[in-house]
């Protein structure tokens, strides 16, 4: 199966993705990895304030087989959680870009978006 | 270099996604696990059981070897009859929990865990090796030449004739498949080899499990799963087959079962024969059936909306000043129910259904339920 790799996110290796607007950034995981973990029943989100760094685990999907890490893509404070994606963490499965992101981030360090994964480079990596 | 079931190239044609089980390659999923959990609570589902073994004993003393080798009382096996069983140490503890069935006046076949086909082989031939009449017993290793299938949930019982028309010429005589009342065997020949079908599963549901050469295996898996289209039948993994058991409770060795576990505990006595004279472990087992044990298998439910228990995870009492008093050894989301559920051992005078307890998830203890086995029951088949 094909997964949707939209062209103006950026990724990270882990299967983050992370859509830049200006000094804020929102953070979700890609269709590769939803696709992946399959049946996602529980998404835990970081709390608001909470300051990650690039690379952090700071998020927690389970499926129904697994519990499996979210890391942050950038650094920053975050600022925003989509309590509809833990109300219903099948929002995660459906619609992983749109109603299934997982928290938005004033960006600390702007300069760690660049280092991100390009829709290009990020579709090699899952092998399309 | 993992095991591969002979049906590991039609498992790549469906797309299962192939993971390492006890050793072996298996699709632990085809579509998605709640997806095939529920087909097989609701239609049907077909899964690959080949990786676990298969071992004949027969002759003339085969009975009573095994109503020494096993805690079950084989004896009240009539030929075409199977019965869950335990095997056991000296000291009470589970070497494997398996199906013993009746397969011939003298024919016995055990189905064994995958992931224990050593440890019970070689604890077998050193349990045969004691015995005075050895010689009128043999043993046979056929995990390598048989497979097997289970074809499990409420609509399996309409199609399997289609696939197996008969007739039957080995353990419980019957006109066809479909006749098979639970733990009934029964043999038939199908593509020149000899097939045996079940009446058992590890799902909770109702339905079959074939054993038949690996040579056949695959064209038993096409059949059958052409036979139940219409009926709903999918495919389904390692993933569901886990869920389902949690769901009703049944054991998995190496969660609710190990050899430092008695199935006393483990709230299997019901298959523990105190009155069928002697066998491996039974000293203890009557001791801890008399005056119980120190721990017990408990199931319970998540209260709450919370991540789901795994194993490993501690429990608690409940409440402020409450204690750690036991450990998570199954648990997931049930696909049926839409929560948290599990099984772990917690003191025997806490095991109470009803009595509240808490799992530590990531450090953050979630409110749950001890609750009667099983987690799940089917509702009564509306007329």
């Amino acid at each position: 199966m094909s997964s949707k790799v939209p062209p103006d996110l950026k990724f990270a290796k882990s299967h983050e993705w992370l859509r830049l607007t200006g000094e804020t950034g929102v953070v979700g995981i890609t269709d590769h990895a939803q696709n992946e973990l399959t049946d996602i029943v529980f998404v835990e989100l970081p709390a608001l304030g909470r300051k990650v760094k690039a690379g952090e685990p700071c998020a927690v999907v389970e499926s129904v087989k697994t519990a499996s890490d979210i890391y942050s893509p950038v650094s920053g404070e975050v600022i925003e959680i989509n309590k509809a994606v833990s109300d219903n963490p099948a929002l995660t499965n459906s619609d992983p870009y749109g109603a299934g992101w997982f928290f938005k981030l004033k960006i600390a360090t702007p300069a760690e978006a660049d280092a991100l994964l390009s829709p290009a480079d990020y579709s090699k990596q899952i092998g399309q | 270099m993992l095991k591969r079931t002979p049906l590991f190239a039609a498992h790549q044609r469906l797309g299962g996604r192939l993971v390492e089980f006890g050793g072996w390659e298996m699709p632990v999923q085809y579509s998605t696990i709640v997806d095939e959990h529920l087909a097989v609570r609701r239609a049907g589902g077909l899964f690959d059981i080949s990786h676990m073994g298969e071992v004949m004993v027969s002759g003339i003393g085969a009975l009573a070897f095994l109503n020494r080798l096993l805690t079950n009382d084989a004896a009240r096996l009539d030929v075409g009859q199977g019965q869950y069983t335990l095997m056991c140490n000296e000291k009470g503890g589970v070497v494997d929990d398996l199906y013993l069935y009746r397969l011939a006046e003298q024919d016995y076949l055990l189905i064994i865990n995958a992931s224990r086909i050593d440890e019970d082989v070689s604890w077998i031939q050193k349990q045969r090796a004691t015995v005075p009449d050895r010689a009128g017993t043999k043993l046979e290793n056929q995990s390598d030449s048989l497979g097997a299938v289970a074809l499990q949930g409420p609509l399996v019982r309409a199609f399997i004739d289609k696939v197996f028309p008969g007739p039957f010429t080995g353990g419980h005589p019957v006109a066809h498949a479909s006749d098979l009342k639970k733990n009934q065997i029964s043999g038939t020949i199908f593509l020149g080899a000899m097939a045996w079908i079940g009446c058992t599963g590890y799902t909770g549901e109702d339905g079959f499990e074939v054993i038949a050469p690996g040579a056949v295996l695959e064209d038993v898996w096409t059949q059958l799963l052409a036979a139940g289209h219409a009926h709903r039948l999918q495919p389904a993994g390692l993933g569901a087959r886990d869920t389902l058991r949690t769901e009703v409770c049944y054991p998995l060795y190496g969660h609710e079962l190990d050899a430092q576990t008695s199935p006393i505990e483990a709230g299997l006595g019901f298959f523990v024969s105190l009155d069928k004279g002697p066998f491996i472990g039974r000293e203890i087992l009557a001791q801890q059936k008399l005056h119980g044990t120190t721990r017990k298998c408990i199931a319970f439910k998540m209260t709450d909306k919370s991540a789901p228990p795994r194993p490993g995870y501690a429990i608690w009492g409940s409440g402020a000043d409450a204690s750690k008093i036991g450990v998570v050894v199954s648990g997931t989301q049930s696909p049926c129910l839409n929560i948290g559920i599990g099984l772990g051992y917690v003191p025997a005078e806490l095991a109470q259904a009803g009595s509240p307890i808490e799992i530590e998830i990531r450090e953050r203890r979630s409110p749950a339920v001890i609750v009667a086995k099983p987690i799940y029951r089917k509702e009564p088949a509306s007329t």
